[in-house]
């Protein structure tokens, strides 16, 4: 599954992370690391962007962004 | 006495400019956003004898990247000469801060850890063991709390006292072996070679080319594998903050944001999102109008009674009329109409809109109208570079360097202009409020700040159309991608949100009209009072001017005086002034009364008003503009471009008010 398609308040772990090399660069300086945990908490007023948690930040992402991040559900 | 240099380095946001600012007693403004730093500003100041140099280095994610920003920060730290680095890190989110610790010390040989904003890590019930901090990474920490001025004092001790240490070598696994193969291609002692060696597995070009300039590297060619460089990096340097972050920070509830993601999701909602942006703008526009009236026409009065007790005085100097009536007429009048148009409404709106940025609302505007922008193939950050541009468009323009992608920034920049800048406000204040809303009307205020808000609202309508329009045509491309980091709200200390913005922004925006309010003041009054054949210059130049004046609804002082505006936005319409009393007999301007004589008798209607306020506001840059421009495109064809694109659009606006209305 992919981070785009994941609902508000859902709680997953990144798995992997694809695309251009720039955009995968800024995605990881920003913390989308493999095997970090991420939750959707907001949706703006035009669905696209969301912005997620992650290591104690708040990071809004295009859904087209977010497509190139796979994620799975977390265990607990 | 002693000189330390102290380079500043963190993450966007977390009080950099802050402590700077603190520190040096500079006014580097500090938004509650990222990527307000753009540049390196150097500061001094000196305790207990020594002398300490700053370097506020613009904020980075990581020194890996390849934004603008990043390079700054990254050659700064790997080229200049300087004593210590201090990487600022936010205590309530200390893995990125971290993150950034040991990038730096990959290096940097002598780095302090200063950890800020300890009171909202308290506040937040995180704690976080210094000592054990302290020791794991082997470079000293300190807490501090630059807002409140707390354990500044102990971070110059700190500086003083920290120590050169190695290099910091992390363990990159697989990527060893090829760190080792690539040490072989390099040659020095001045810098770290195993950094080196990771930015040729990087494949980062403009450090490869860079060391293989100064003869330190002399192959770069190496087998990668299929190993992914930049993720093996990222996933190492994050393993290892978490290794050293284990059981330093702890918290003691883990929703201790709950009430900021509340108040986001009020901000952020599908159905009061958009609505509530347009009442905070509203709601800036309303309370500067209101706030501003009575003063501006107290000033008005005071100065103009001033006016014959100057020409009393320049009589019993005996200088001579002509002189007199120079410095009284030509530059004391526009000067006053400058300064009491201009000062009030300035000292109300700059403090409010420096309290939302301080506050951290920005972001969130740029989160709620992304998908808008990312329609037109531009990008959200776009929205932030907007709002800069209603407070000053130079600001706005060299504030475009926050979007990563050339082409998108182009797009923000040659589109900055279709906000109106602080400048023109008063004047599109004073013409609403005389045409279109009636004076002494009840709600009048409530109704001119509607119209403006109107009037700004159609100029976000146009920045997206021309941003599609360009992007379609002279900028083609896709739109890239859009991160935005939403930051905690901070309330910012209200006694320093105005100290600053009277400071920086009024007293800077007023010093600039004024320099060139009393040049144009001598200009106006040139033209208007030397003849030739019996006829003031003025005259000549006005009918030069009428025909095309005419076809644009509007009249040969009306385009003189935009023209003659063009170093600044806020003489524009006293220079018209000046030139409608001029021809006519002089009378005092103590009220919009006269102002709205003035303009009926030179045949003004709300045509010519309508007229007015559009050329005025797609005229083009107003020179400082300009030439911001020109230095952030370094290209004359985009400058000229910025030019054209606003005229040709006012133009054929006001020839379609012209004739069709």
């Amino acid at each position: 599954m992919t981070l785009d398609k994941i609902k508000l308040e859902d709680c997953v772990t990144i798995s992997n992370i694809n695309g251009d090399n720039l955009l995968k660069r800024r995605l990881l300086d920003l913390g989308f690391i493999p095997e970090t945990l991420i939750k959707c908490v907001l949706i703006s007023p035009f669905k696209d962007p969301k912005a997620y948690k992650i290591a104690g930040n708040i990071i809004a992402l295009r859904n087209i962004d977010a497509a190139n991040i796979e994620v799975s559900y977390a265990n607990n | 006495m002693r000189t330390i240099n102290v380079a500043l380095i963190g993450t966007p946001n977390v009080g950099k400019s802050t402590i700077y600012n603190t520190l040096t007693k500079n006014n580097v403004h500090t938004g509650n956003w990222s990527g307000k730093t753009v540049g390196v500003s150097r500061g001094e100041c000196s305790y207990l004898d020594i002398n300490y140099v700053f370097y506020d280095l613009p904020g980075t994610y990581s020194l890996i990247s390849k934004s603008k920003e990043e390079v700054v920060a990254t050659d700064f730290i790997v080229f200049n000469k300087f004593d210590v680095a201090v990487v600022v890190c936010d205590a309530t989110s200390l893995d990125k801060g971290i993150n950034l610790v040991l990038q730096t010390k990959e290096i940097c040989k002598n780095v302090v850890v200063c950890i800020n904003l300890i009171d909202e890590a308290k506040k937040k019930g995180i704690k976080i063991d210094y000592k054990l901090l302290e020791e794991r990474l082997d470079s000293k920490v300190v807490g501090i709390s630059a807002r409140n001025n707390v354990g500044l004092d102990q971070l110059l001790e700190t500086i003083k006292e920290s120590k050169i240490k190695n290099y910091l070598n992390i363990d990159y696994g697989v990527l060893n072996d090829f760190i080792d193969e690539a040490l072989l291609n390099i040659n020095c002692d001045d810098y770290n070679k195993r950094w080196i060696a990771l930015k040729i597995l990087e494949n980062n070009t403009y450090y490869i080319n860079k060391f293989k300039e100064m003869n330190i590297l002399n192959k770069s060619d190496i087998n990668r594998g299929n190993i992914d460089v930049n993720m093996e990096v990222a996933i190492k340097l994050c393993k290892k903050t978490r290794e050293i972050l284990k059981d330093v920070v702890t918290y003691k509830r883990l929703d201790y944001d709950i009430k900021e993601r509340k108040i986001d999701r009020v901000l952020t909602s599908k159905i009061f999102g958009i609505p509530i942006m347009l009442i905070i703008l509203f709601t800036c526009f309303y309370l500067t109008i209101i706030g501003a009236n009575y003063p501006s026409s107290l000033m008005f009065s005071f100065f103009a009674s001033l006016e014959n007790k100057f020409i009393s005085l320049f009589d019993f100097l005996f200088i001579p009329s002509i002189i007199s009536d120079l410095l009284v007429n030509g530059v004391y009048k526009t000067l006053y109409w400058v300064v009491s148009v201009m000062l009030p409404p300035m000292l109300i709106f700059f403090p409010l809109f420096t309290f939302l940025e301080d506050l951290g609302v920005l972001p969130r505007i740029a989160f709620n109208m992304d998908r808008a922008f990312s329609k037109c193939r531009a990008c959200g950050k776009q929205a932030l570079t907007m709002c800069m541009g209603i407070g000053c468009n130079a600001v706005g323009v060299t504030g475009a360097r926050i979007i990563d992608s050339k082409r998108e920034r182009l797009i923000a920049i040659l589109t900055n202009i279709f906000m109106p800048c602080n400048g023109k406000f008063p004047s599109l204040i004073a013409i609403i409020t005389i045409f279109f809303v009636g004076l002494d009307k009840t709600y009048g205020a409530f109704f001119c700040a509607l119209l403006l808000t109107i009037i700004i609202f159609l100029g976000i309508i146009l920045t997206f159309l021309v941003s599609y329009i360009l992007s379609k045509t002279i900028l083609k491309g896709e739109p890239s991608s859009f991160t935005i980091e939403l930051p905690p709200y901070r309330v910012p200390k209200l006694l320093d949100t105005i100290k600053y913005s009277v400071k920086n922004r009024a007293v800077f925006v007023l010093g600039r009209a004024i320099k060139v309010a009393v040049p144009a003041g001598v200009i106006i009054w040139v033209i208007a009072n030397i003849k030739i054949n019996n006829l003031p210059i003025l005259n000549y130049l006005v009918n030069i001017f009428n025909p095309i004046g005419v076809l644009l609804g509007l009249d040969g002082i009306i385009v003189l005086a935009l023209l003659l505006g063009f170093p600044a936005n806020e003489i524009v319409l006293p220079i018209m002034l000046m030139g409608y009393l001029n021809t006519n007999t002089l009378i005092e301007m103590d009220n919009l009364y006269v102002l709205k004589d003035i303009f009926v008798n030179n045949g003004w209607t709300i045509k010519t008003a309508l007229c007015f306020i559009t050329m005025f506001m797609y005229r083009f840059p107003c020179s400082t503009t300009l030439l911001t421009i020109y230095k952030e495109t370094n290209s004359k064809f985009y400058t000229l471009l910025s030019v054209l694109l606003p005229l040709i659009i006012g133009i054929i606006l006001c020839l379609l008010i012209n004739f069709t209305l």
